[in-house]
């Protein structure tokens, strides 16, 4: 008797629980529904009625849209291209580079490979306003001033979150498995490539979420860093939406804020499922 | 031949950090306005980083933002993974609206936010630009609506990861849940805090978009000796402010930021071990 | 498929590493690099570019830096291989930080062509810069507007007169159905115009009183209560008032212009193409001086003057330098360059630059013939400017929201001077 009616209190708890979950989650999305509300409406609108739904007035369709993909004489397209070239290849670059050489620092160890760990940790500490002078400069020596060239500087100062986070990782595998593959005769290359890589699926996913979300949105290092002329990503075509003075379109600028984060929106629920689950099983390991 | 595997994230890592971050340091004991063009200034950029009460009170607003949205954003995220293990209906779709926001970049998550703030005083006659606790807890609530989600997500593993025969054995020893919680649960999850507060400590330390766009610093304040203190402002901002200020000599923001990094990384070790000692080898 | 995808990155990771060690552009002798300021001006000055080259063979790159980061960009900028060769150096500031880098353009033909007093000097007597516009600011009058209310421009002559006008339009504005000025907005789209422009009444006036023309360690704020007169009648005549200032913008005041629902309205004559664009004609418009109750003003004319001057990277390559003084050149004397540059800049200060359309430029040079005095720019010699005005504008948002009194706008404008200074010259 006594359990049934701790059931049925409990029922009415998850019962509340989910109602007041669920206003939460519609405050949560309140601010990204605000900017593709106002990205349909006329600067004045934006200005004086932010909070109000476009009416026949304030409704300008997709002008706002066209605006900000035409103005200039920057083809909107390309920088769409750059910032995915951009955001790929330096991904795809940090996963693999830094699972490998965070495999090292755990297998192998030894003096230079603590060194490197702790020094990466430490880099996650550091401002990028430490190094921005510096490091346009370096990258500039070194021609590291294309979108094709650019991810090695990501990989550089995005080393440190992410052996951080492959290193905990395997810390917590067994290395039994790496062992046996190299009894059969794995090299290193091969045991790396078919036995431990396939393990690290999870925490590839965690990582890459980060530093996709981290580079996708990157203004100052590519704006300082890349020949801006030839080059811009979208977060810095979003800026040149802005006048000499600091004068905005707010309509051309909402509209592009929603182009810049619809394909993040797209591919994250797309892969949720793995996003979740990675996250979860990367970082909890540690 | 393993080293191989170290060798291209080490290059990179030499690049985009190692040779920088050193040249940066150099570069904070000079006058400097090029990294090119400097002149020895021995400790002078680091006496005039102490001497400036701006950078000290940006100094302690940060070490107070960092505490503050370190435990709520742990606290809240604890506790929504916790409620959403516990299988209420629509678990999965608030697991995803919740992680949305660590989608949208800083500088947009500012002004939208700015937007509603002001909206929302609007009402009072007032501006979040008119009160530091507005610009204040206006960011404790950007970052904590912002970051809850990543969190959570970390949270939730690790209450997957709390064995379920420890926690009948609890019941059934008349355990409360509270009891429970200190004992088992929390005892089991020090991985993913050491990581869920790592995390929030260096992204509240190292904070500039939001708050540039949120408050910029403001509202100021004139202090008797006439030194202007920017009350809403962290490291990152201050660090930036007086490289525009300073522009004959570039080197006491340089000097700021690498005093910034010495205290990050004071802190950031004595969490790293306080936390790190308390986990159970499993 | 996952091996695949690894042979991808790896791929990936193999262009990467190469593509860095690829060939140095090799550069050809004599190019021009130059870094503008006013993302407006973009298009238009690529499109020069591509046709200088065509006539010429000269490679023109021009790069221009994002709103509120030409500073940050600079420094970057000016430390690469290919440091700009032409860039901007148009106030005190500026020339502290790049007066070193400034090639000395005394005796060069543009130099020479230069037919007004917009020149920034080094302390060695030497020309870092020159103006390469000129540009006024004052109040621009919709005299369509004014005249609904019963009154024309002539019935403005000083900050009395200027005081009645406007506090009468406002009382009736509910009947009329436009205010007299547009909003003061303090948000940072806007507040420049303030915390620059209008702050320049009081330090023209005392620098006057003083007969100083260079940077000064303090000020004296002799003339705040004019400041504080101006202020007053902005916010007090205006549909936007108080707390809700801070958060204004400046597309609020144009839209309040623009829609014919304010009579006046504080701004520069680099509005003018977009008040015709609005569909404005001549006939309504006039720029007036900003009276702020200072004893004499009914003499006076325009602010005239302008933050936008050239200065040549001294350590360019003699070729570049070379074909960068021949660029310029070009630009203020050939037909196609003279017409970029005042579509997107206003008047230039060249011989023989045509005549410019800016119905405001021909406001102030009116007053100028009338013989009323013109009103320099002072607020170029603000030290620690960004930081500065900052200041001021929040000072001004907590006294516009009744939060402070005057006296605080008075510290932000005196003692923040003299710690911007201190800072700017330790």
């Amino acid at each position: 008797m006594k359990n049934l009616s701790s059931l049925r209190r409990e029922r009415a708890v998850k019962t509340v629980l989910t109602v007041i979950f669920s206003v939460i989650s519609i405050f949560y999305v309140m601010p990204v529904l605000l900017v593709l509300i106002n990205s349909f409406k006329s600067n004045n609108a934006i200005n004086m009625e932010t909070f109000s739904l476009p009416d026949a007035e304030s409704f300008v369709g997709a002008d706002n849209y066209i605006k900000g993909m035409t103005f200039g004489n920057y083809p909107f397209l390309m920088s769409v291209l750059y910032s995915f070239i951009i955001t790929v290849t330096s991904t795809a670059l940090i996963l693999l580079c830094t699972s490998m050489a965070a495999w090292y620092i755990e297998r192998v160890g030894g003096i230079i490979g603590k060194g490197v760990y702790y020094l990466c940790v430490f880099s996650m500490v550091v401002p990028f306003q430490m190094v921005m002078y510096t490091l346009s400069r370096t990258a500039d020596t070194l021609n590291l001033n294309t979108p094709f060239t650019i991810p090695v500087i990501y990989l550089g100062f995005g080393a440190g979150l992410a052996i951080f986070m492959f290193s905990g990782f395997i810390k917590s595998i067994p290395s039994e498995i790496e062992e046996a593959a190299s009894i059969d005769g794995c090299g290193p290359v091969k045991t790396f490539f078919l036995v431990v890589l396939p393990m690290l699926k999870p925490t590839l996913i965690s990582v890459g979420v980060l530093e996709i979300m981290w580079i996708w949105n990157d203004y100052l290092l590519p704006y300082l860093v890349l020949d801006i002329n030839e080059y811009r990503t979208i977060p810095i075509h979003i800026q040149y939406l802005r006048g000499s003075f600091g004068t905005v379109d707010m309509g051309a600028t909402m509209a592009m804020i929603m182009i810049s984060i619809v394909p993040v929106i797209v591919f994250y629920l797309i892969c949720q499922k793995h996003i979740i689950k990675g996250v979860a099983a990367g970082a909890v390991k540690g | 031949m393993g080293w191989l595997f170290l060798l291209p994230t080490f290059i990179a890592f030499s690049i985009g950090f190692i040779w920088p971050f050193l040249q940066g340091l150099f570069l904070s004991f000079t006058r400097f306005r090029l990294t090119s063009d400097w002149e020895w200034a021995g400790i002078d950029n680091y006496i005039q980083a102490f001497s400036d009460t701006s950078f000290v009170h940006a100094f302690r607003h940060t070490l107070l933002f960092t505490v503050v949205t370190l435990v709520l954003i742990n606290l809240i995220a604890f506790a929504v993974a916790y409620i959403l293990t516990s299988k209420i209906k629509g678990a999965d779709i608030f697991r995803t609206v919740f992680f949305m926001p660590n989608l949208i970049g800083g500088i947009v998550l500012g002004y939208i936010w700015s937007m509603i703030f002001d909206y929302i005083l609007s009402f009072y006659g007032t501006s979040i630009m008119l009160d530091g606790r507005f610009g204040f807890w206006g960011l404790v609530i950007l970052m904590c609506w912002q970051q809850v989600g990543y969190m959570m997500i970390i949270y939730i593993a690790g209450f997957q990861s709390v064995p379920e025969d420890m926690l009948e054995a609890s019941k059934i020893d008349g355990a409360t849940g509270f009891q429970a919680l200190r004992k088992i649960i929390i005892p089991n999850m020090m991985p993913s805090i050491t990581i869920c507060t790592f995390l929030t400590l260096t992204n509240s330390f190292k904070l500039y978009d939001q708050n540039l766009a949120l408050t910029a610093g403001r509202p100021f304040e004139m202090l008797a000796d006439g030194s202007t203190v920017r009350t809403t402002e962290l490291m990152a901002l201050n660090i930036v402010n007086s490289f525009s200020a300073n522009v004959t000599n570039r080197g006491v923001g340089q000097a700021k930021a690498v005093l910034f990094c010495i205290l990050v990384v004071g802190i950031g070790l004595l969490q790293l071990f306080g936390t790190k000692s308390r986990e159970v080898k499993n | 498929m996952k091996k695949i995808l690894a042979l991808l990155i790896a791929a990936t990771l193999i262009f990467a590493l190469t593509a860095c060690t690829g060939e140095e552009p090799t550069e050809k002798a004599g190019s021009v690099y130059w870094f503008n300021f006013k993302p407006e001006a973009d298009a238009a000055l690529q499109n020069v570019a591509k046709s200088y080259k065509n006539q010429t063979g000269v490679d023109v790159k021009v790069v221009t830096a994002a709103s509120g980061g030409y500073n940050t960009a600079l420094i970057a900028e000016m430390d690469k291989k290919n440091a700009p060769t032409l860039f901007v150096v148009g106030n005190m500031e500026s020339l502290k930080t790049w007066g070193d880098y400034c090639y000395d353009l005394k005796g060069t033909s543009v130099f020479d062509k230069l037919n007004q007093d917009i020149i920034l000097y080094n302390e060695d007597g030497s020309v870092a810069s020159i103006g390469y516009c000129y540009e006024c600011f004052g109040i621009i009058v919709n005299k369509d507007l004014l005249g609904k209310a019963g009154y024309t421009v002539d019935d403005i002559y000083n900050f009395e007169t200027l005081s009645a006008v406007a506090s009468d339009i406002h009382k009736r504005s509910g009947e009329l159905g436009f205010d007299a000025f547009t909003s003061s907005g303090l948000d940072a789209s806007s507040s420049w115009r303030f915390s620059g422009h209008l702050a320049n009444m009081p330090l023209y006036y005392e620098f006057k009183d003083r007969g100083v023309n260079s940077q000064v360690p303090s000020l004296t704020g002799d003339y705040l209560y004019a400041f504080k007169n101006i202020w007053d009648l902005y916010i007090n005549n205006s549909a936007v008032t108080g707390a809700s200032l801070a958060t204004a913008t400046a597309d609020m005041a144009t839209a309040e212009f623009t829609e014919r629902k304010a009579v006046f309205y504080q701004n520069g004559s680099w509005e003018y193409h977009k008040l015709k664009e609005a569909g404005f004609t001549d006939d309504e418009l006039q720029m007036i001086p900003i009276y702020t109750g200072v004893p004499g003003e009914e003499n006076a004319g325009l602010c005239s003057g302008t933050e936008n001057c050239w200065a040549v990277n001294k350590n360019a390559s003699e070729e570049d330098i070379r074909a960068t003084l021949d660029f310029m050149d070009w630009l203020v004397t050939s037909d196609e360059g003279t017409k970029v540059m005042t579509e997107e800049f206003g008047a230039i200060p060249y011989e023989g630059a045509p005549e410019d359309a800016n119905l405001f430029i021909k406001n102030a040079s009116d007053y100028v013939e009338e013989g009323k005095y013109s009103v320099s720019w002072d607020f170029n010699l603000t030290p620690g400017v960004e930081i500065w005005r900052m200041g001021l504008v929040d000072a001004l948002t907590k006294y516009s929201a009744g939060l402070s009194d005057w006296s605080e706008v008075e510290k932000a404008f005196i003692t923040g001077w003299e710690q911007q200074y201190k800072i700017e010259n330790q």
